[in-house]
């Protein structure tokens, strides 16, 4: 019996890669109902990712994270003419058909919400609109590629407010890519086989010095200048969780970040922008966390 | 030889480094525009594919947004692909828009992402057809046919997608998303003279 999955692979790669590509330079706001994506809206988002609870909430309250509801979902896409994005499961096939369905621009396997199968992600290529996965390292990054992620984000620690994890995995991933494109050809098989990651990808990387489609960051970005190491670590835009909505001031926060993204590379700028921001959500030290309470270590 | 201008790429948020990559291709000399100040000295500039709503209020938070304006009605030559040309045209409510060329740009009009699609059509100034990839894309809205000195350079059906007007150079697609270089050459010639 075969999986009622309509393939289109490998059609629609330039417009799923091209929508990631117009996300470049900008922040992508998770956002839990209508009003808030109002506000990330105005406040310069490029997108909105609709969830049920932002990652702050879920460590604190626990339980099963799910897609968010369906109504929600649909009141956002009302509210903004911004992309919407929304998370599923891993693994959870079906629930990203229903975003397929409700004609989400995006949809996000996220390691925030509780993963519903331990061995397998979805197959991506098998969507029309475009999926991101988050990744630890290189080989994570190709296998979810390989499965037809058209976008990347590291997975750093979802709602710590904790930058420290995000910039372990962006610094990991280039690294690995630089180490890449020093090798001869004939030491490319070896380094799949390490990287566990599909050869064909081991290949163009080594080639081009670069993953096939956009890498952003995520996880604990809380303040501008953090958006702004993440930009200068090659981070090619920026997912912020709960870092706006769990600050003292959604819309300046969210602001300021922006402006952050653009100017990363100018410290004059970038004075400028932390002077006007003030309320950073209150973060947690990771080696406070126990290992089980470790968002990056879902998916494999 | 005569030396090729240096053209902008406005780098607020969007595809600015797809674009600055063709530039490089062609061997013309590029910078980002982020801040006032970057402009001085361009003969041109590319205003990229990414949100209209992010790149006009940036443009606005970066104090960028009057001289953009003041530049385009003074005759610099500026192409914009998709939220570019969104900020070029016309049209009510949110984004802000330059209002530089006299035709309205309508938002998403295709749809979302799921009616994203790609096409290869025919561009009147190249012999062979061009890969077009429309991302969200919006369409571009005649308001009175013959309008002056106003060129329709590409059609999908009933929708203009390649508009020339005077110094302005509208696209609804993304040239910027492809390896093909004519669109960009295009608008260098043109910048030049």
């Amino acid at each position: 019996m075969s999986i009622p999955n309509p393939s289109f692979a490998p059609s629609h790669w330039n417009e799923k890669v091209g929508l990631a590509r117009m996300l470049c330079g900008g922040v992508i706001m998770d956002v839990t109902n209508a009003e808030q994506a109002r506000i990330a809206e105005e406040a310069r988002a490029a997108a909105v990712m609709a969830l049920e609870r932002v990652p702050a909430d879920i460590r604190r309250e626990g339980g099963v994270a799910r897609m968010a509801p369906v109504a929600r979902i649909r009141e956002i896409q009302e509210t903004v003419s911004i992309p919407v994005m929304a998370k599923a499961r891993i693994g959870h096939f079906v629930e990203a058909q229903v975003l397929q369905e409700l004609k989400i621009d995006f949809i996000d396997e996220s390691e925030v919400l509780t993963p519903a199968d331990e061995s397998n992600h979805i197959d991506k290529h098998a969507f029309k609109i475009p999926v991101v996965c988050g990744a630890r390292n290189l080989g994570e990054a190709l296998r979810r590629i390989g499965e037809g992620a058209a976008l990347i984000r590291t997975k750093g620690e979802a709602g710590t407010g904790n930058i420290v994890e995000a910039v372990r995995h962006m610094r990991l991933i280039q690294g690995e890519i630089r180490r890449l494109t020093l090798l001869r050809p004939d030491e490319l098989m070896a380094a799949a086989k390490e990287l566990q990651a599909p050869y064909e990808l081991v290949v163009e990387v080594a080639k081009t010095g670069k993953l096939p489609v956009p890498n952003f960051a995520a996880g604990g970005v809380a303040t501008p200048a953090d958006a702004a190491l993440m930009m200068a670590l090659g981070a090619e835009a920026v997912f912020v969780g709960s870092g706006i909505f769990k600050s003292g001031n959604p819309a300046k926060t969210a602001r300021g970040i922006v402006l952050a993204v653009t100017h990363w590379d100018n410290p004059a700028e970038m004075r400028r922008v932390m002077e006007e921001f003030d309320s950073p959500m209150r973060g947690l030290d990771i080696r406070d966390l126990p290992e089980e309470a470790l968002l990056q270590q879902r998916g494999w | 030889m005569e030396r090729p201008p240096c053209i902008g790429v406005l780098a607020l948020q969007g595809s600015y480094d797809l674009h600055l990559g063709a530039l490089e291709k062609l061997g013309v000399p590029a910078r980002k525009i982020r801040l006032p100040e970057d402009l001085a000295g361009i003969q041109g500039l590319i205003i990229p594919g990414g949100e209209s709503t992010v790149m006009s209020g940036v443009a606005r938070d970066c104090g960028l947004f009057q001289p953009l304006q003041q530049a385009g009605a003074a005759g610099l030559p500026i192409f914009g692909t998709c939220a570019g040309a969104i900020l070029l045209g016309q049209g009510g409510g949110f984004p802000e828009r330059l209002g530089l060329a006299p035709v309205i740009l309508k938002r998403n009009a295709y749809g979302r992402q799921w009616d994203s699609f790609e096409k290869i059509l025919p561009l009147k100034p190249f012999a062979a057809p061009f890969q077009c990839i429309f991302i969200r894309a919006p369409k571009i809205e005649l308001q009175e046919p013959g309008i002056d000195s106003l060129e329709v350079l590409g059609w999908d059906g009933p929708d203009p997608i390649l508009v020339q007007y005077r110094n302005l150079l509208l696209s609804t697609f993304h040239p910027e998303l492809t390896e093909d270089l004519r669109v960009h050459r295009y608008f260098v010639e043109r910048a030049r003279c």
